[in-house]
């Protein structure tokens, strides 16, 4: 297929951006989109023109690296897949398809599709742990039984991948899924019980400090999150706040 | 220089506590004065860095990514091994000792693996502790399943994303110890060299992938994390990032490089599918546990498949070839990787591929979903449940146990592996050989630590399923920070490593020339042109099946490929910005000269073994017959490289392996 894209081009984080038209023809429908991307930044690079850089590396939907706003949606039109694992047969010739960076305060430009997520590192950094030390003096593994539905719920969220498309998709840019995701899968064991009421208060603390806004309850994050992280993991997390804050 | 593998005496299940008890330490106070640079954040650098820097040693930790925990151990599914015998089924140290080294076709370092073995069960006692989340039983407990090469069932997983949950864990343990103030992590920060003074690791060459400056990083010991050199066959598992330049440049300072020809085929890929293909997935092998792997066994129904005349859930049993149980009895479908991959070759080779390249064999979940299924009515009481109510009940089981793999499949090859079966080929994914380390996982150059997949030591020629990440973070966690004490213990007095010496501005200037060249050279070629042209080198002449004249014809070849690489290269951009065509560049002229080494290596390598398949080398006859033939009289050591220049000037080190405690054997899967 033949397809017209337009792209978001910014030589860095103090340049003014804007967006480009190119063309790229002979697509197959097998390609996957950042391999579509490939063969326009091969194109650039044979007529000397500056590839699109773009943040990408595992290509299998689990590294969370990769980070594109398609046709007006995070990750692109499908659903529970990142764009490394989106695939071209949900286009058709003709195209015209709109790439964007993520949008957020919270997220600058570095360059042209790439942003910078150091937000989130900070707000992990604030209490995304156990305070356990890595000596290897623990108890046996065995010796704390978790029921299955609990380890499978913190499981369910342990699962996020921290690519920033909840923040993306949000009309507040709320981190608050993200946010919730950790909260919830150490609320939800014993190990991380102890600390609970430290850990939500201080990564929320971090949250607000970064400039993400609230959560109004839409659940577009929900829809877009290529891992299908539950919006319960927000209730979850202001559940753990409230208790954190009362006693 | 001749190797000493530094090995300690004594009976192999007292080595490592022995060793502990006698090393020197240094005491809390002296850590605070001490510097260690982490290279790479995966599981191995990731826990070595957390663990580092919780005994009080001040971190230095560098990423290419923008955080940790997109290291490439994030895509790791199946899951862990350790002795913890919980299922009671004739587990123990010995026996994952045993198996680690018989999976490796007796090609790894006795004391190296007993010790891996022996340290696995605290792993997982560890990872709970962090809050990993694990998969359970109704009862509370840890469950486990079974992988392949092994007849006991060791495996502890986290669903089908066991490397992401582990090196989470890993991560949050880092960020512990960065809000500390005692890792100080560089995102997207790339090692360009290591730094030398008076013969010891002092330092590296950073660039900041953002600004594209160059900068000094001083500190009294340097550990490589930076993972294996699976990209330099172009496609692999690997992520697209994953890079040999940090231990290649290791090793042009004086690290020897060990056993690059063995390399981990995983028999269980989805099958590429044009010539954009920009990298392979892999689907876990613990899919093997429930999948039979087959092919037609009649060309007809083969052409009618790939002519879609007939679809491969037409075929009965009777026409259907079931090779692996075929060919392997007693291990059936859960024989080692490279066995399974062989075994996918030969039936490819000999047309029954199932696609259109030829190059495809069926997974299939059928009578797994069917026995679950019974299984399901019975626990729920239901008798005379129909075909299609037993299904419904055993894909749910299925999906449980392997849901985000089938959908990963779907969403990748547009087919319901529920109803279909799943095509699948071997693709390159691991890297066995790599820096020669002794037991102390110290390389050849004093100072300078090598840990995980970026090692040699510990899988041999061949590694088995869910051992990368027991072994990462062994090294990182339970391995490394007492060796390296043991060094740093003549350091408490050293003081700060200064970066304003005449070591760090050659190698500084050194990194900067290269960079210039890349930016200056006007070629006529994209950095990928040569990665692929090189990548097809590799595969069709050191891939799953190797001989004398192909490895002499792949010398030449990716010589050539080089040569040109240096005159006609094209760096689109500047050096100081963001430029991912530069970072690509730098590391393929980095995989051009290890490919180059890795095909001489297979080369003088005049046996089979594991995942290094030399078709001169094959048994001729009896119940064996065809299998690979190893060579224990002349092959039983490690080949250790020195860099001399030209990878075809290397000079060999040889390593011999004794085997004190574990027969030699013929690796028998019948």
């Amino acid at each position: 297929m033949n397809l017209t894209l337009k792209i978001w081009r910014q030589k860095d984080s103090n340049a003014k951006g804007q967006m480009v038209d190119y063309k790229v023809t002979d697509i197959s429908e097998h390609m996957s989109f950042l391999e579509m991307m490939d063969v326009l930044n091969e194109q650039l690079v044979n007529t000397g023109e500056e590839p699109v850089a773009f943040d990408h590396d595992c290509r299998e939907g689990i590294c969370g690296m990769c980070s594109m706003y398609i046709n007006g949606e995070a990750h692109g039109p499908d659903r529970g897949v990142t764009t490394c694992q989106l695939h071209m047969r949900m286009f058709k010739d003709g195209d015209t398809i709109t790439i964007e960076p993520f949008r957020a305060a919270a997220f600058p430009v570095i360059k042209d599709l790439v942003v910078d997520r150091m937000a989130f590192e900070r707000i992990q950094h604030a209490g995304g742990y156990i305070s356990v030390n890595t000596s290897g003096n623990t108890q046996d593994a065995n010796s704390i039984p978790i029921s299955k539905h609990a380890a499978d719920e913190a499981m369910d969220a342990a699962t996020c991948i921290g690519c920033g498309a909840c923040v993306a998709t949000c009309k507040n840019s709320s981190a608050m899924l993200f946010v919730g995701a950790k909260v919830s899968q150490y609320a939800l064991l014993p190990q991380g019980q102890v600390e609970a009421a430290d850990r939500v208060k201080n990564m929320v603390a971090q949250m607000d400090l970064e400039g993400f806004g609230n959560c109004t309850n839409t659940g577009a994050c929900e829809i877009e999150c290529p891992k299908g992280i539950s919006l319960e993991n927000i209730a979850r997390m202001n559940r753990e706040l409230m208790k954190a804050n009362i006693s | 220089m001749a190797l000493d593998s530094k090995v300690p005496k004594g009976p192999i299940k007292d080595k490592w506590t022995d060793y502990k008890n006698h090393i020197d330490l240094v005491n809390p106070a002296n850590k605070r004065h001490i510097d260690i640079i982490v290279v790479g954040t995966g599981l191995a650098g990731g826990s070595a860095a957390a663990t580092l820097a919780e005994l009080g040693y001040n971190v230095k930790a560098f990423a290419y990514q923008d955080s940790p925990r997109r290291a490439h151990s994030i895509a790791a599914q199946g899951g862990i091994n350790a002795a913890k015998n919980y299922q009671g089924d004739g587990d123990s140290t010995y026996r994952l000792f045993y198996d680690t080294v018989k999976g490796g076709d007796y090609r790894s370092r006795e004391a190296n693996v007993y010790r891996l073995a022996e340290v696995s069960a605290n792993i997982i006692d560890q990872c709970v502790a962090q809050g990993v989340p694990f998969a359970r039983d109704y009862g509370g407990l840890l469950d486990n399943r079974s992988f392949g090469g092994v007849l006991v069932s060791r495996t502890f997983y986290a669903k089908g994303q066991t490397g992401q949950q582990l090196l989470l864990g890993a991560y949050s343990a880092m960020n512990r110890q960065i809000a500390r103030g005692k890792i100080e992590m560089f995102n997207r920060h790339e090692m360009l060299d290591v730094v030398k003074v008076d013969g010891k690791a002092r330092g590296i060459i950073t660039r900041n992938l953002i600004t594209g400056e160059i900068e000094r990083h001083s500190a009294h010991a340097v550990v490589i994390a930076s993972g294996g050199y699976g990209n330099v066959y172009f496609l692999s598992t690997n992520a697209m990032g994953s890079n040999t330049t940090a231990a290649w440049k290791i090793h042009k300072k004086g690290a020897y490089f060990a056993n690059p020809c063995y390399t981990q085929i995983h028999p269980t890929c989805i099958p590429r599918s044009g010539d954009y293909q920009s990298k392979l997935t892999l689907m876990s092998e613990s899919l093997r546990n429930d999948g039979r792997i087959w092919v037609p066994k009649n060309m007809e129904d083969v052409i009618a498949i790939r002519e879609g005349r007939k679809k491969p859930t037409d075929l009965s049993e009777e026409e259907r070839d079931y090779y692996l149980e075929r060919r392997y009895p007693a291990f059936g479908n859960l024989v080692p990787r490279d066995v399974a991959s062989r075994a996918a070759k030969e039936r490819c080779d000999a047309g029954y591929g199932v696609n259109a390249t030829g190059e495809a064999v069926y997974l299939d979940f059928k009578s797994a979903i069917t026995r679950y299924g019974k299984e399901q009515a019975k626990i729920h009481n239901i008798t005379n449940a129909s075909e299609e109510k037993i299904y419904e009940l055993g894909q749910a089981i299925v999906e449980a146990k392997y849901g985000n793999l089938f959908q990963m499949y779907e969403k990748i090859v547009d087919e319901n592996p529920y109803k279909t079966p799943m095509m699948i080929y071997p693709a390159t994914h691991y890297t066995m050989g790599g820096v020669w380390v002794d037991y102390n996982l110290m390389t050849t150059i004093p100072g300078c630590y090598c840990i995980g997949e970026a090692n040699f030591s510990d899988h041999g020629a061949n590694r088995l399923g869910a051992s990368a990440l027991m072994q990462g973070l062994a090294d990182g966690y339970f391995v490394l920070p007492y060796t390296i004490g043991d060094y740093l213990s003549d350091d408490i007095r050293t003081g700060k490593i200064p970066t304003d010496t005449k070591e760090f501005d050659e190698a500084e200037k050194e990194v900067k020339d290269r960079i210039d060249f890349f930016i200056n050279n006007k070629g006529t070629k994209s950095v990928d042109y040569f990665h692929k042209k090189l990548g097809k080198v590799m595969w069709d002449k050191v891939g799953m099946a190797r001989n004398e004249k192909g490895l002499k014809e792949a010398m030449s070849e990716i010589k050539a490929i080089r040569e040109e690489f240096w005159k006609e290269v094209k760096v689109i951009g500047n050096a100081n910005e963001m430029n991912p065509e530069l970072e690509k560049a730098g590391r393929v002229a980095d995989f051009l000269e290890l490919g180059e080494l890795f095909a001489k290596d297979a080369l003088v390598r005049e046996e089979s073994c594991g995942g290094h398949f030399r078709e001169e080398s094959v048994e001729l006859d009896g119940e064996q017959k065809g299998e690979a033939k190893r060579n224990d009289k002349d092959f039983a050591f490690v080949s250790a490289w020195e860099y001399k220049g030209e990878p075809a000037d290397a000079v060999l080190h040889k390593e011999e392996l004794e085997f004190k405690d574990i027969e030699l054997k013929q690796r028998s899967y019948k």
